[in-house]
C-alpha cells in the first residue's frame, strides 16, 4: 500500500503494538485531536488522556491512553506512553477504579491547572467509556 | 586426623550445602530468563524517549531559559547519588561492585570539599553503605513486596528525586547500577540523570525539523521529568537482570566448588579406612605370629 506508514506503540515494558501498514492514526493531543495520515511534517507532541484510534484498511483499532508522547518523523509514527488499554479488553472494575483514583488525585486543593485539566479529562474519557 | 565419622558427617554436610546451591543457580537461571527478557523489551522505550528529549534540546536555542531539570540548576555544591543494589544477598560480587564504584565517587565528592546525599534504593546497598555514611543517607528504599520489578515503582523513586530536586536540596543526580552485558559480565555505571549530559553528537544532519504542539519549552517540562523516571526504571529493570546472572554465575561456583570438596573428603575417608583395615589387619597377624 502506497499511502501507509508505519506505527510504533511503546511502554515501559514492552512494544506494545507494531504495525506498518497504518492508513491513518487519530491521536488525543493536548491541544486537541489529531489526525495523522501518511507525509505529515515531523512533528513533537503530547497526550492528554482519550482514545487513540488506529486505522488499518478497513479496521479500526481503538486504545485508551493515559499520556504520552507523540513523535513523527519520515512516515514512522512512535507514540510513548505509561499506561494503554485496549478498549475491547477494559472491563467494567478496571474503568470504575480509575475513575476513582481520578476522583481522588482531583481533591488535591494544590493541584496546578494542567493536572486538574488533566484529571478531569481522564474522567470525561472515562465515564464515556463506561 | 578426624575420624572416620567425622569425615562421614562432613561428606553429608557438603552434599547438602551443594543440593541448596544448585537449587538456587536454577531458580536463578529461570529468573534471569524473565528479567533479561524485560530489560530488553523495555529498551525501545528509554531509547526513543532519549531520541526526543536530544532533538527536542537541539531545537532549544535559548540554554539559559532552558528547564532546569535540562540545564541543571547552575550550581555544583550539592550531590545526590542514587545507589541501586538488590533486596537480596548470595549473588556473589553484584552488590559490592555497585557501592565499590559508588564509594569511590563519594571519595571524589568529599575530598573536593562538595556536599554529599545518599539515596539507597535496596536493602543490601542500605547495608553496605550504612557503617561508613550513615550521616549522608538520607532515604532508604526498598521493594521487597514487589515481585516483579514495575513502573510505578521507578516513578515512585522518580517523583521523589525530582520533589527534592525542586526543592533545592541537591544540584547534581547521579545513579548507580548495574548494566547487564551477559551471564558472566556485569558492568557497574554511573550516569548523570540531573542535569542532563547531552551527547554532542557532530553530524548536523541528523537535526531534524520538528513542529511542536504546544511549545518545545512546554513539552520538555512535560518530558524531562518522565524522563527520570524512566532511566530510573531501565535501571531497575538491568539492575534485576544482572542481579540474577550474577546470583546464577555464583552459585553455579559454589555447586563445582562443593563438588570439588566432595571429592577430596570422600579420598581422604576412604584412605583412612583403608589405613585402618590395614592397621586392624597387622594387628591380628602378629598376634596371630606371637602364638
Amino acid at each position: 500500500m502506497s499511502d501507509s506508514f508505519n506505527l510504533e506503540i511503546v511502554n515501559p515494558e514492552k512494544l506494545f503494538l507494531s504495525l506498518d501498514n497504518v492508513s491513518e492514526v487519530v491521536v488525543p493531543a493536548f491541544e486537541g485531536d489529531m489526525g495523522i495520515l501518511k507525509d505529515h511534517i515531523s512533528i513533537i507532541s503530547f497526550l492528554k488522556p482519550g482514545i487513540v484510534k488506529v486505522f488499518t484498511g478497513n479496521e479500526v483499532k481503538e486504545l485508551y491512553v493515559e499520556d504520552g508522547i507523540i513523535e513523527f518523523s519520515e512516515n514512522s509514527l512512535s507514540i510513548l506512553t505509561s499506561r494503554i488499554i485496549d478498549i475491547k479488553e477494559i472491563k467494567k472494575d478496571d474503568l470504575s477504579s480509575m475513575i476513582n483514583e481520578a476522583n481522588e488525585a482531583l481533591k488535591d486543593e494544590n493541584l496546578d491547572d494542567q493536572k486538574r485539566f488533566i484529571a478531569n479529562q481522564k474522567i470525561d474519557v472515562l465515564n464515556r467509556l463506561n | 586426623m578426624a575420624s572416620l565419622d567425622d569425615l562421614k558427617k562432613r561428606i553429608t554436610s557438603v552434599k547438602s550445602t551443594q543440593k541448596i546451591t544448585k537449587a538456587m543457580k536454577m531458580v536463578a537461571a529461570a529468573k534471569l530468563r524473565k528479567a533479561q527478557e524485560s530489560a530488553e523489551k523495555g529498551r525501545p522505550y528509554s531509547d526513543k524517549m532519549h531520541n526526543i528529549i536530544l532533538n527536542l534540546s537541539r531545537n532549544i536555542n535559548d540554554r539559559e531559559n532552558a528547564p532546569r531539570l535540562l540545564a541543571g540548576s547552575g550550581k555544583d555544591n550539592v550531590h545526590l547519588c542514587v545507589v541501586m543494589t538488590s533486596d537480596r544477598g548470595l549473588c556473589g560480587g553484584f552488590n559490592s561492585n555497585i557501592t565499590k564504584k559508588a564509594k569511590s565517587y563519594f571519595k571524589k565528592i568529599l575530598d573536593s570539599g562538595k556536599e554529599l546525599k545518599i539515596v539507597t534504593v535496596g536493602s543490601k546497598g542500605f547495608d553496605q553503605l550504612k557503617r561508613a555514611y550513615k550521616e549522608y543517607i538520607i532515604e532508604n528504599i526498598s521493594f521487597k513486596e514487589s515481585k516483579n520489578v514495575n513502573y510505578f515503582d521507578a516513578d515512585k523513586v522518580g517523583k521523589m528525586i525530582i520533589e527534592k530536586f525542586e526543592k533545592g536540596e541537591f544540584d547534581v543526580c547521579t545513579i548507580f547500577f548495574n548494566k547487564f552485558k551477559n551471564v558472566i559480565t556485569q558492568i557497574p555505571q554511573e550516569q548523570q540523570i540531573i542535569p542532563l549530559k547531552s551527547e554532542k553528537s557532530d553530524d548536523k544532519n541528523d537535526v531534524m525539523n520538528y513542529e511542536f504542539e504546544p511549545e518545545e519549552d512546554e513539552i520538555l517540562n512535560n518530558l524531562l521529568p518522565k524522563n527520570i523516571s524512566t532511566q530510573i526504571f531501565r535501571a531497575m529493570l538491568e539492575n534485576s537482570a544482572s542481579e540474577q546472572g550474577s546470583r546464577m554465575s555464583a552459585m553455579d561456583n559454589a555447586t563445582r566448588n562443593a563438588g570439588e570438596m566432595v571429592e577430596k573428603l570422600t579420598i581422604e575417608y576412604n584412605r583412612s579406612r583403608q589405613a585402618a583395615i590395614t592397621k586392624e589387619l597387622i594387628e591380628i597377624i602378629s598376634g596371630a605370629e606371637s602364638l
